[in-house]
């Protein structure tokens, strides 16, 4: 790497860029993507490489991976509650593993192991819970006491100074943390490579629908003719679902996140507390990342607030008291497409041609590679792949919904 | 600090308010549809906007209502649940 640098500081020319820059919008597409965070990218990738659709857009209305997924904690992880989310985030895992070769692209796909501490006996009777049915489904994950945290964590205080002690833990071997920004731009430039096109700072202000059918999208820089549009905008979901005509269960309430100034490796495990409504990892850089409950309110905005790291130091300094002199370095907010049953929604509309991919709240990125794959196997099909049957827009007319509360709240 | 208003209780920090969800009138569920029923409880319209909410001072358990603008964070108006009521009846 810093032989590179040196080449290139002796070289007029500049390092190639990941993507390429398309020169204007074409007139029409097969399909036309909105929203480049990884899941659009993933999706295009994924229409290319397995569907042979390449006469796709992303329409990306600032620059690609700057909305949720460059604001998210990257947790990976499969230990859901629903055999329906198990199957799905499972599969997702696999494709996160070979991503880095896939892309030719080192993503710091880091395997760290994930707790998820139990304070109370109801907590302790849902992680036994979650454990036997991950085991049902061959997914590594176990209900561990207070010994085997101890071992693992030295640093925490078990007993949270008496306030609410640590009872057990349910324990995911493959819980991971990854580089964000790499699976953006791994999926863009897979994607650019097969030739779709990645149009940045176009926003999309339109879809038109024609006798129940889509036709075409306006956007800022015109109007383009597709039969297709899927709308992978995660916070905007409301915005873009009122252009096509339909409502969703959708709404928006900012996640909030923060970083710690670096410190020396002390924690390699990922520490979640659903009873103290906090978590925590350690960066590669010795960052401290660390993330909180929702913000209570409905709001479209990505403000952050003090409010949010106090409470979260406050919590944060029963498990670990040492922190106390440690100083918060940044802080920012994303905005959470949040769903009553915390199940994303996927795949066909009422809307012929229009398809959404959302309702990934807090904790969508670990399923970027598997809606990227599923969604583009629905679009080239016309019709819903299996495993994202059960998280059709239609279930909640059919009172069917898919409760992942207990494994999604604060855990991501 | 942040401050709300409630019309009861006054003017008092955010930290002691608990947001309650959307304020919308309930169809008669004898009289609707399992699909109208389905859009009431679970459908939302969930574009950034003006929309009126059930907020809760919990310190005295007062409820009522406030019109909020769901982009900026504003507070607009606030009102009991009475002086709401009357307005759902003037539609
Ligand atoms: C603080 C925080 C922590 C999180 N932690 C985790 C975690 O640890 N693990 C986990 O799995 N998930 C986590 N999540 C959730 C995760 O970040 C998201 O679910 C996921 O990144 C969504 O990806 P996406 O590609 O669908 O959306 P995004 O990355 O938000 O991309 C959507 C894109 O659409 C664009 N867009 C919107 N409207 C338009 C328009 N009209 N025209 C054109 N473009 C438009 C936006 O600019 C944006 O770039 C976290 C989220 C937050 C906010």
């Amino acid at each position: 790497m810093p032989l590179r640098l040196l080449k290139n500081a002796f070289s007029d020319a500049p390092d190639p860029r990941f993507f390429n820059t398309p020169r204007g919008l074409r007139d029409s597409y097969d399909v036309v993507i909105i929203g480049g965070g990884g899941h659009g990218l993933a999706c295009a990738y994924y229409l290319a490489r397995d569907h042979g659709i390449t006469n796709v857009a992303v329409l990306e209305q600032g620059y690609i991976g700057g909305g949720n997924t460059g604001r998210n904690t990257t947790i990976v992880r499969s230990n859901y509650l629903t055999p329906e989310g198990v199957k799905f985030y499972d599969e997702s895992v696999r494709l996160f593993q070979d991503l880095a070769e896939d892309f030719d692209l080192n993503i710091f796909y880091s395997e760290r192991g994930h707790f998820t501490l139990a304070h109370t006996d109801a907590a302790m009777r849902t992680m036994r819970w979650r454990a036997e049915v991950n085991k049902h489904f061959g997914i590594d994950s176990e209900v561990v006491d207070r010994d085997t945290i101890a071992e693992a964590v030295p640093m925490m205080d078990l007993d949270c100074g008496g306030e609410h002690p640590v009872l057990g833990a349910l324990y995911h071997a493959p819980g991971a943390v990854v580089r964000h920004d790499a699976v953006a731009w791994g999926y863009g430039r897979g994607a650019d490579k097969r030739g779709v096109e990645i149009h940045q700072k176009t926003r999309v202000t339109g879809i038109r629908v024609v006798q129940g059918k889509v036709t075409g999208v306006e956007t800022d820089r015109g109007v383009i003719k597709t039969g297709k549009v899927i709308s992978m905008v995660a916070g905007s979901t409301p915005r873009v679902t009122k252009m096509a005509g339909i409502t969703t269960p959708i709404v928006i309430h900012p996640l909030q996140a923060c970083v710690t100034e670096p410190m020396k490796p002390w924690l390699d495990t990922i520490i979640v507390s659903g009873s103290l409504h906090v978590y925590v990892s350690q960066s590669s850089r010795g960052e401290l990342v660390m993330g909180a409950a929702l913000d209570p309110a409905i709001l479209h905005s990505t403000r952050s607030t003090l409010d949010f790291v106090e409470g979260l130091a406050d919590q944060m300094l029963d498990l670990f008291p040492f922190l106390g002199n440690s100083k918060v370095m940044r802080q920012w907010a994303g905005m959470a497409d949040m769903t009553p049953d915390f199940a994303p929604i996927m795949g066909r509309t009422a809307v012929d041609g229009f398809y959404i991919d959302a309702g990934w709240g807090t904790w969508g990125f670990k399923a970027t590679p598997v809606s990227g794959k599923t969604m583009a196997w629905t679009v080239a099909n016309d019709k819903d792949h299996a495993l994202i049957e059960p998280f059709s827009l239609a279930r909640f007319d059919r009172f069917e919904l898919v409760g992942e509360r207990g494994a999604a709240s604060v855990g991501h | 600090m942040k401050l709300i208003h409630c019309p009861k209780v006054g003017t008092r920090p955010a930290s002691e308010f608990v947001y309650g969800g959307l304020w919308r009138p309930m169809p008669d569920p004898d009289s609707t549809t399992d699909m109208e029923w389905s859009h009431y409880v679970f459908h939302r319209d969930g574009a950034p906007g003006v929309q009126r909410e059930w907020w809760c001072h919990a310190p005295t358990g007062m409820w009522f209502v406030a019109e909020r603008d769901t982009m900026k964070d504003e507070f607009l108006r606030t009102m009991t649940v009475a002086e709401a009521m009357k307005d759902l009846a003037h539609g």
